[in-house]
């Protein structure tokens, strides 16, 4: 207590050195790991040129196969709408069985390791899994979507559920109500707007993955991107690029569209 | 009288060998109002809360509506609990739902899970909460949310909710120590009120002494997790209370 009181004592705000080390060990490791890629000033400057080249056959954008683009961009969209739905309302049961804060562990850590799990790997790799057990097309798509949405909803979901009052669900049970109704009454109220906001970003997500998982069989505007791309049709990919921005961009006023409808200021989620 | 509520050899541990509740015994009548007070920590809180089960008691017996609900599990519990209503300190309700949607959660123990999360309560359900809020002084508040009250007016929606449930028994731990000396009392004298109305007995936690020996029919002092004091608020010395809380300067 005594070295408060000293001048030697007072000193405020001072940096610790092992930040110091910390973030000279990272500027070594930066530069040690760019001369292990490769990563050279003259592949810089030739890629740039050729990135010039490539980007001047892409213009102008021409619809080559109008039929194709169009039943590529539905299903695109029809992946992630329904990988969305299902993959939101597996997340709810699997999101609150993980909330170790509700639930008893024989119960949290089996969802929670789910939820690992599914975290684990990018879409496209689930969606090469599923083109081998299901088969090409949308069907695969859509599973590997699923299991990506509930990895997300899931986590975000458990974790706002853990952070509630816990006042608010004494109170209901202590009504004697069953357990759906203090989930229903207690928890609901309290994690729902989060949940629309996490339901309404992975639903964004799923849109541009599902762009994606075409590339590996799996359905949507990937597979006719990819084959543009192989057939140098390099204007009707700039096409296909474009279109799959539209389509975002459409996708972005729906969810904000119902984002609006859940979560009015001061209105009631369920009315 | 045969007894409303009684407590027999009651304890309670959270720590093994640490009584926080040290073998209380005790007999309520099936009406009036009854305070505990006692220092903070001296287990008043656990007491009632071991009533409802929402603390699990380590021993003893706990008589309701003819039996002992101590061991009682699952839908029995359930069953208990919708007997006993309970009004908290910091109000619990839920936030984010109205003023009406607070206290029809008092039915939640009659209401099957598909009807609650339509909203759909029998119809006599929701008079008897448009009534009760008269009653509290809450008219025209329905459907206010919850977060839009002050703290008076949200202990009234609490007790309402309690008396919801038709209890044969109210419990309040604390329900006046987050309010102002004036709301507290108000609040005080609508608990004594429902307890007539209804004939039930009131079981009360409170800090405030003077506010309990104006109310309360009875009194009784905590104090190491046992009672040592039991009686009319005539009979609640400085001794008695120093015997209570310990100390003597906060006294005058």
């Amino acid at each position: 207590m005594a070295a408060l009181s000293t001048a030697a004592g007072r000193v405020a705000l001072r940096p610790s050195v092992w930040a110091r080390v910390g973030w000279v060990l990272l500027a070594v490791y930066v530069v040690y790991a760019l001369g292990r890629l490769d990563f050279s000033w003259p592949r810089f400057v030739t890629g740039l040129d050729n990135g010039a080249r490539f980007f001047a056959r892409m213009l102008p954008p021409r619809v080559a196969q109008p039929d194709s683009l169009l039943q590529g961009l539905t299903e695109s969209l029809e992946i992630a709408i329904l990988a969305s739905c299902i993959g939101i309302l597996l997340s709810l049961p699997i999101g609150l069985l993980a909330a170790r804060n509700l639930m008893p562990a024989w119960a949290s850590w089996p969802a929670r390791a789910l939820i690992a799990a599914t975290r684990s790997f990018h879409p496209v790799i689930v969606a090469i899994i599923f083109v081998k057990a299901v088969g090409f097309g949308a069907l695969a798509g859509i599973g590997a979507l699923v299991v990506g949405s509930v990895g997300f909803i899931g986590k975000l979901f458990a974790e706002a559920i853990e952070e509630i009052s816990l006042k608010q669900v004494e109170a209901i049970r202590a009504t004697g109500a069953p357990f759906m109704n203090v989930i229903t009454y207690g928890v609901m109220p309290q994690v729902f707007g989060r949940f629309i906001g996490f339901a309404t970003y992975q639903l964004d997500s799923n849109l541009r993955n599902s762009t994606m998982v075409g590339i590996v069989g799996a359905g949507g505007i990937g597979g006719t991107l990819f084959s543009a791309f192989q057939r140098f049709d390099y204007d009707f990919v700039a096409a296909i690029l474009l279109s799959i921005i539209a389509m975002i961009m459409v996708g972005e006023v729906l969810a904000a569209w119902v984002r609006g409808v859940f979560l009015e200021k001061g209105k009631v989620e369920e009315e | 009288m045969s007894a409303a509520l009684i407590l027999r050899g009651l304890v309670k541990e959270y720590v093994r060998g640490k009584r926080v509740l040290d073998g209380i015994s005790l007999a309520f009548d099936p009406a009036g109002m009854t305070a505990v007070i006692g220092p903070s920590g001296t287990g008043k809180s656990t007491l009632l809360r071991c009533v409802n089960r929402l603390v699990e008691p380590t021993a003893g017996e706990i008589i309701f509506g003819g039996r002992d609900i101590a061991p009682l599990k699952g839908r029995a519990l359930r069953e208990a609990r919708r007997q006993i209503g309970m009004v908290f300190q910091e109000y619990n309700l839920v936030e984010r739902l109205t003023v009406m949607e607070n206290l029809l959660s008092g039915r939640l123990g009659y209401v099957p899970a598909h009807k609650a999360w339509l909203r759909r309560f029998p119809q006599e359900d929701v008079d008897r909460a448009f009534a009760l809020l008269d009653q509290v002084g809450l008219t025209g508040l329905a459907n206010q949310r919850a977060d839009a009250l002050s703290g008076g007016q949200r202990q009234r929606v609490g007790i309402a909710r309690a008396v919801m449930q038709n209890p044969k028994l109210l419990l309040a731990d604390e329900p006046t120590s987050s309010l102002d000396p004036k709301t507290s009392v108000e609040i005080m004298a609508l608990m004594r009120e429902v307890g007539r109305q209804h004939s039930i007995p009131v079981i009360v936690n409170m800090h405030d002494v003077e506010l309990a020996r104006r109310f309360a029919d009875r009194i009784i002092g905590m104090s190491g997790g046992r009672v040592v004091f039991d009686g009319a608020p005539v009979g609640l010395t400085d001794d008695v209370l120093k015997t209570i809380y310990g100390g003597e300067s906060w006294l005058h």
